[in-house]
């Protein structure tokens, strides 16, 4: 069982919270954790003899607020003292780490909290059946008349007290019972009170360490350009100019990127700007956007494979008054706040990481691969994110930059310029969905759903791909929300030429319930009916949902006069085990701008660990999607990526964002994921607030400003 | 060798002048606060103050300083405004990711220092030049107006 | 209608044609570009004002001839935007259709590697290729016959000093009549001078050498003198300035208002160099690559001959061009605006203020400071929204001047809001341009 080592050599004490410890400076070093820490039941609860309580992070903080809501679990359950409470990232190690909904160390799906809910909370409960056990022992008392009260062991019938951190010695001896006794949500304290982050004090002051921080001592700053054709190679380098550049230290060359090395990031980049590089451009450099959209929309003819099928949409459809509709999804790229980035340090025998990764057991083995080291020789330290996205859900930028340490002697920060982190992004794929729906006496009789696009699973986790579906592909279309008897719904998987694509907040189900949605509005408006009634009238299969429409309709004064040109759109979702739904209001003018008025979300999340963190993440998310809706596009042009910094990448800014209210509907049923919602409702909400303003019916991403000008006109 | 003064202290650096300030506070002077986002003066996320006016330290070269003195976000909560704005930031939870933080409350620090209650319009205009990828927007807004409204 | 009504409708049409056909002389009558300098008069004494600079006097050939390929600026127009220096391929778009600059290295098959120093005199003396083609006027010829013949040969001799690149450009597309070449010799023989510069005997050393290098090498009359309907330098007003591939090139005649006047010599020769001077903004556009390319490596001589040799054009006024201002703007804007005014402002405070400063003085460079600018101060916008679009990748001597380009991803109405905002913000007037008008200025500089 692995224990911490360490010591936290940093701390910062929080008025009434508990304290959070993390950085390089207290390493999370796989070999130190064989030493002993007093009490250390399971990988994630450690107790040391002055009662201090660490708690190993399984899930990373990117800003969603996990470190907190994960330290609350434990804590609820080990009934801890929230001052006394530390955290600590997990090294890599899947066996204790892995995420249990996806099989390996990784942070995404926005399931943290859904996947570890029980696991946590068996954790710390079973820490407490040890400690009571303990201390039930010590007093020669019947551990069932013992109870625990803010890291303190109760015996009420004698009046003896003893805190947890008089226990650890005697409790590391017990064995922790497999099935400890849960509490009773009604006897939750900490679980469901909005209590303040613990990451978040040290982000105010300069403090908090991300991977870009990273110094090990010696460290030189490197950064590299890749072809910029996708998926090209270097051809020549001629380096004498960028050997000149004071403060340059080394020209790195390989097969697929240069890198230099210089004193600091400045020297770096002059000398990258230096260098004269020939690229051999490769197979992509014809590929265009143009023809990644018309191969998509070619493979659309196909049947797909079947996802899911009932009644019989065959005969359903067979009919000369099916409606029939495309919708189409860009390539888009993450664009993290922090840049992409990786520290890492190559010896013969040994390599160090630094970096904030969603998925530090891959990271791990990456950098062993790449530094043909075995994975017992290689450390990783993790960071905070500055935004993960998705992005950090991929190991290439340490296997990138390990590669690019294996030529360096001493550690070397390798930070990606903005221009590459874009320009070679992992891609949130393309996508075009075909649907098809009858509508009979103002009611969908019939519905068929086709997903074309890449597999993101079919790389990223292969065996989780079966039988030509993509599960996250179809994730809230194959379980749409609607009662329609008649359905199907398909994946056809095609991936574009040259461009790898990836997870990106809400993946799947952005697409789907952008098409999805987007469509019910189109329907509704056929059936000549309001948008939420029609909604509501295909959702008795769907209760919770249907209470969160009904209180964003109210919320949000649906229904109510608005100036002219305004419009106000509606979205649901079934997506990541919760229920939302959000109303977008817009007013659009002659030129086709879009300027957002209001923002209105109602979400049923289950039991929300932390009402606050809920209510920030949708309002966050729901500005992810915006951004999409109004700019996000990238595009391709002789397998080059035309886009490249904020200026042609265009960001949100906080000029143009709406209020945005949320309403965390109380609910006792299991937690749900929450932050990836938003960026998925957001979406299809603006679009269809564009319809009721205009009339035009947007069925590609992002707005086209000129068909709404055209319609807003009209 | 070129001397600037940080956060109140003298400090003496051999870098080339047409440096950003930004690698100068990061990459020498183990300031890491100060984040880099763009480079190219779209994001925020570099901003520092110069004789307490904010500026995106990114592009702006170590050697065009001259006797301005710098504060980075290790010592704006030194000032009345910088502290009360990080207290709010904390009290309203602004923060996710925090990576863009240290350049808001940069900005925003130098906002209220101008305008000691501004309006929407005054933090659309001292605000929008920084970006938030994680979408704090609203939060940030309502806690500049909390923190303009603590005396 | 009686037969005296028809007559009358005869001679009015007659005459409305006379009027128009005077006009059109008027208009397309050839304008010497020396013509103010008045008579050549006695016999000049003074150094020669062709050639290099006299610190070039015992380099080699090839050096004198990179110097005076420097000064006429062959690379811009001859190199393609990522191409190869000099390997062509160029677009130019014309009210007539598109031309592409050929390769001037000297490849044998598709560059000039096959010409000699009398066929190289030919095209740039006479505009004739060496196939016997009559060139377009996109090649400066009009300049170019001015210039001393061992001029020629020296830049023949850098020209073959240069690596070959085979590469040929795409092929001109240009519509019936102007397809047709021959017409070109109609042109040169009214546009062309006839002679080599000559120099003036009652002006000063630096005059002339300031003439031949504005004249013949540096052509500044392309783009800074307004063009007549053949698109012919009309040299009645002699660089007032006019649009040029969808930018503005500036009024540089003495005026003070209107032109640079008011700039010390100092201050122009500070912009000639580096493409900046303080107090009255940056070069942008094709004056920046003119000045990257070409002045920033003039001797200071040679520049300050540019000099004097503008300040002796006659000034011409344009009433419509108010003084540019001086003053910066407030430090916070605190004005209420709506419309796309509001837009305007929203825009400049999301990409522009960080850098160019509500007031419009740049505390992180001078390049970005606004105030003074002649651009900011021009109420067409021409320049603002160009650059808005197109940004800037400059290095220079005094570090980056460094804008990113816009014009991906802000839509026209979006640009025109800014410009417009912009020029009301640190202007002396403020510009109405629309979605439309910007949509007209990215055409104007698509290839
Ligand atoms: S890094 Fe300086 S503004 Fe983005
Ligand atoms: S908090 Fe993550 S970018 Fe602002």
């Amino acid at each position: 069982m692995p224990t911490r080592a360490s010591a936290p050599t940093r701390r910062t004490m929080l008025k009434g919270a508990g304290v959070l410890l993390i950085g390089f400076c207290a390493p999370i070093v796989r070999t130190a954790r064989a030493e002993s820490a007093p009490f250390a039941p399971n990988a994630f609860v450690r107790i040391d003899g002055a009662g201090e309580v660490t708690l190993i992070m399984p899930q990373v903080e990117m800003g969603q607020g996990v470190y907190t809501a994960i330290s609350m679990i434990l804590a609820e359950e080990l009934d801890a003292d929230w001052a006394k409470v530390k955290v600590d990232h997990a090294p890599p190690d899947e066996a204790h780490y892995a995420n249990p909904a996806l099989g390996v160390q990784a942070t995404g799906n926005s399931n943290s909290i859904r996947a570890f809910w029980k696991p946590l909370r068996k954790a710390g409960a079973g820490a407490r059946a040890c400690l009571v056990q303990a201390a039930a022992t010590a007093w020669n008392v019947p551990p069932a008349e013992c109870r625990t009260a803010s890291g303190v062991v109760i015996h009420d019938g004698n009046g003896r007290r003893a805190d947890y951190g008089s226990l650890v010695q005697r409790a590391a001896a017990i064995t922790p019972p497999a099935d400890p006794p849960l509490k009773d949500p009604s006897q939750f304290h900490l679980i469901g009170r909005p209590l303040k982050r613990l990451d978040t004090p040290d982000k105010t002051n300069g403090a908090a360490k991300y991977g870009i921080d990273a110094m090990p001592p010696g460290v030189k700053f490197a950064t590299l350009a890749q072809s910029p054709v996708l998926g090209g190679k270097v051809a020549q380098v001629d380096d004498t100019q960028a050997r000149q550049i004071p403060g340059v230290r080394q020209v790195v060359v390989l097969d697929d990127l240069v890198a230099v090395v210089g004193d600091h990031m400045w020297a770096a980049k002059q000398g990258l700007e230096a260098l004269q590089v020939a690229w051999d451009d490769g197979p992509n450099a014809a590929v265009g956007t143009d023809e990644i959209w018309a191969r998509l929309r070619q493979a659309s003819a196909r049947d797909g494979a079947v996802a899911k099928d009932a009644g019989d949409i065959g005969r359903a459809l067979q009919a000369s008054d099916v409606i029939a509709q495309t919708y189409e999804m860009p390539l888009l790229a993450h664009a993290t706040m922090e840049p992409l980035n990786a520290t890492v340090h190559v010896t013969p025998s040994s390599a160090e990481v630094w970096i904030g990764t969603q998925v530090i057991e891959r990271v791990h083995a990456a950098v062993a691969r790449a530094a043909g080291l075995a994975e017992s020789q290689v450390t990783v330290h993790q960071h905070l994110l500055g935004g993960g996205f998705g992005r950090r859900l991929e190991p290439d930028m340490a296997y990138q930059a390990a590669r690019i340490a294996k030529q360096v002697d001493g550690p070397v920060k390798v930070v990606w310029t903005r221009e590459e982190d874009i320009r070679h992004d992992i891609y949130r794929p393309v996508y075009h969905d075909s649907l098809w729906a009858r509508l009979d006496g103002g009611r969908i009789a019939a519905w068929k759903h086709r997903v074309t696009g890449s597999s993101v699973l079919a790389r990223w986790l292969p065996p989780a791909f079966q039988k030509g579906v993509d599960g996250d592909g179809v994730d809230s279309a194959q379980d749409i929300p609607y009662d329609i008897p008649n359905l199907r719904v398909e994946f056809n998987r095609e991936e574009p030429p040259g461009v790898v694509t990836g997870f990106w907040r809400g993946v799947g189900p952005n697409n789907n319930v952008f098409a999805i949605e987007s469509f019910i509005d189109e329907l509704a408006r056929k059936a000549g009916q309001d948008p939420v009634a029609f909604r509501r009238a295909h959702l008795s299969k769907s209760p919770r949902l249907k209470v969160a429409l009904d209180l964003v309709a109210r919320e949000s004064g649906w229904g109510t006069p608005l100036p002219p040109r305004c419009g106000r759109g509606v979205s649901v979702q079934p997506s990541f085990a919760s229920w939302v739904a959000t109303v977008v209001e817009c007013q659009v003018d002659d030129e086709g701008e879009v300027a957002l008025r209001r923002v209105t979300t109602a979400v049923d999340t289950g039991m929300a660990v932390n009402p606050d963190t809920i209510a920030a993440q949708l309002q966050g998310g729901i500005v992810f999607g915006l951004t999409a809706a109004l700019y996000g596009e990238i595009t391709l042009e002789k397998g080059r990526v035309q886009q490249s910094n904020f200026h042609d990448y265009r960001m949100l800014r906080i000029d143009q964002v709406p209020p945005i209210d949320v309403h965390v509907i109380k609910s006792a049923e299991a937690p749900g994921g929450i932050g990836e919602t938003g960026t998925t409702s957001a979406v299809p909400a603006l679009r269809n607030a564009i319809y009721a303003a205009t009339g035009v019916p947007l069925r590609r991403m992002p707005i086209d400003r000129s068909l709404i000008a055209a319609g807003a006109k009209s | 060798m070129i001397t600037l003064i940080v956060n109140g202290q003298s400090r003496a650096v051999d870098v080339p002048p047409d440096m950003p300030l930004l690698w100068v506070l990061r990459d020498v002077l183990g300031l890491t606060g100060t984040k880099f986002g763009c480079g190219i003066a779209q994001c925020g996320a570099c901003t520092v103050h110069l004789d307490g006016k904010p500026v995106r330290s990114c592009l702006l070269r170590v050697g065009a300083l001259g006797t301005r003195a710098v504060t980075t976000i290790e010592a704006v909560g030194a000032s009345p405004n910088g502290a009360k704005l990080q207290q709010a930031w904390l009290d309203l939870e602004v923060i996710q990711c925090g990576y863009c933080q240290s350049g808001q409350l940069m900005s925003a620090t130098a906002l209220l220092d101008t305008v000691p209650q501004p309006s929407d319009a005054d933090i659309d205009a001292a605000m929008a030049g920084n970006i938030c990828r994680c979408g704090t927007y609203v939060r940030i807004r309502q806690a500049i107006k909390n923190a303009a409204a603590r005396v | 209608m009686t037969r005296f009504h028809k007559g009358r409708i005869v001679w009015a049409v007659f005459a409305v044609l006379l009027v128009m056909g005077c006009v059109l002389l008027w208009n397309v009558f050839p304008t010497p570009a020396l013509g103010f300098a008045g008579e050549h008069g006695a016999i000049y004494r003074g150094p020669s004002p062709t050639g290099a600079p006299p610190e070039l006097a015992s380099a080699d050939m090839v050096t004198r001839g990179a110097y005076l390929t420097k000064a006429a600026d062959c690379a811009v127009c001859h190199t393609a935007p990522g191409g190869q220096p000099f390997a062509g391929g160029l677009a130019f778009p014309t009210p007539f259709g598109v031309l592409y600059s050929p390769n001037i290295t000297p490849d044998r098959q598709t560059g000039i590697g096959t010409w000699s120093d009398a066929d190289l005199l030919h095209a740039l003396h006479d505009g004739v290729g060496k196939d016997g083609q009559r060139l377009y006027p996109a090649l400066p010829y009009e300049a170019y016959a001015l210039l001393a013949d061992d001029d020629v040969r020296a830049i023949r001799a850098y020209l073959f000093s240069l690596p070959a690149v085979h590469a040929s450009p795409p092929p001109n597309r240009l519509a019936f009549p102007f397809n047709q070449r021959w017409l070109m010799g109609i042109w040169a023989v009214m546009y062309k001078p006839a002679e080599r510069f000559r120099p003036y005997a009652d002006r000063s050393p630096e005059w002339n050498r300031g003439a031949y290098l504005a004249e013949a090498l540096a052509h500044c009359g392309d783009c800074h003198t307004p063009r007549n309907l053949a698109q012919a330098p009309d040299n009645r007003a002699k660089f007032s300035g006019a649009v040029t591939e969808g930018w503005r090139a500036f009024d540089i005649t003495p005026d003070r208002d209107a032109g640079v006047g008011a700039w010390s010599d100092a201050e122009l020769a500070q912009y000639l160099q580096a493409g900046h001077a303080a107090g009255h903004g940056s070069a942008g556009g094709p004056m920046a690559e003119a000045v990257d390319n070409s002045f920033a490596g003039f001797t200071p001589a040679d520049i300050r001959a540019l000099v004097v040799y503008l300040r002796s054009v006659p000034a011409r006024g344009d009433p419509g061009r108010p003084a540019p201002r001086t003053a910066p703007a407030t430090e916070f804007p605190r004005e209420a605006l709506t419309g796309t005014d509001a837009r305007g402002r929203r825009i400049f405070a999301g990409a522009c203020a960080s850098c160019h400063g509500w007031g419009g003085v740049s505390l992180i460079t001078d390049f970005a400071t606004l105030t003074g600018d002649r651009a900011v101060n021009d109420p067409s916008a021409t320049n603002v929204a160009q650059m808005v679009l197109a940004g800037s990748d400059r290095r220079t001597g005094g570090g980056a001047a460094m804008m990113p380009a816009f014009g991906r991803a802000y839509s026209d109405s979006e640009i025109a809001a800014v410009a417009n905002y912009v020029t009301a913000r640190f202007g002396s007037a403020p510009s109405h341009l629309t979605a439309k008008d910007v949509a007209r200025l990215r055409r104007a500089t698509a290839g």
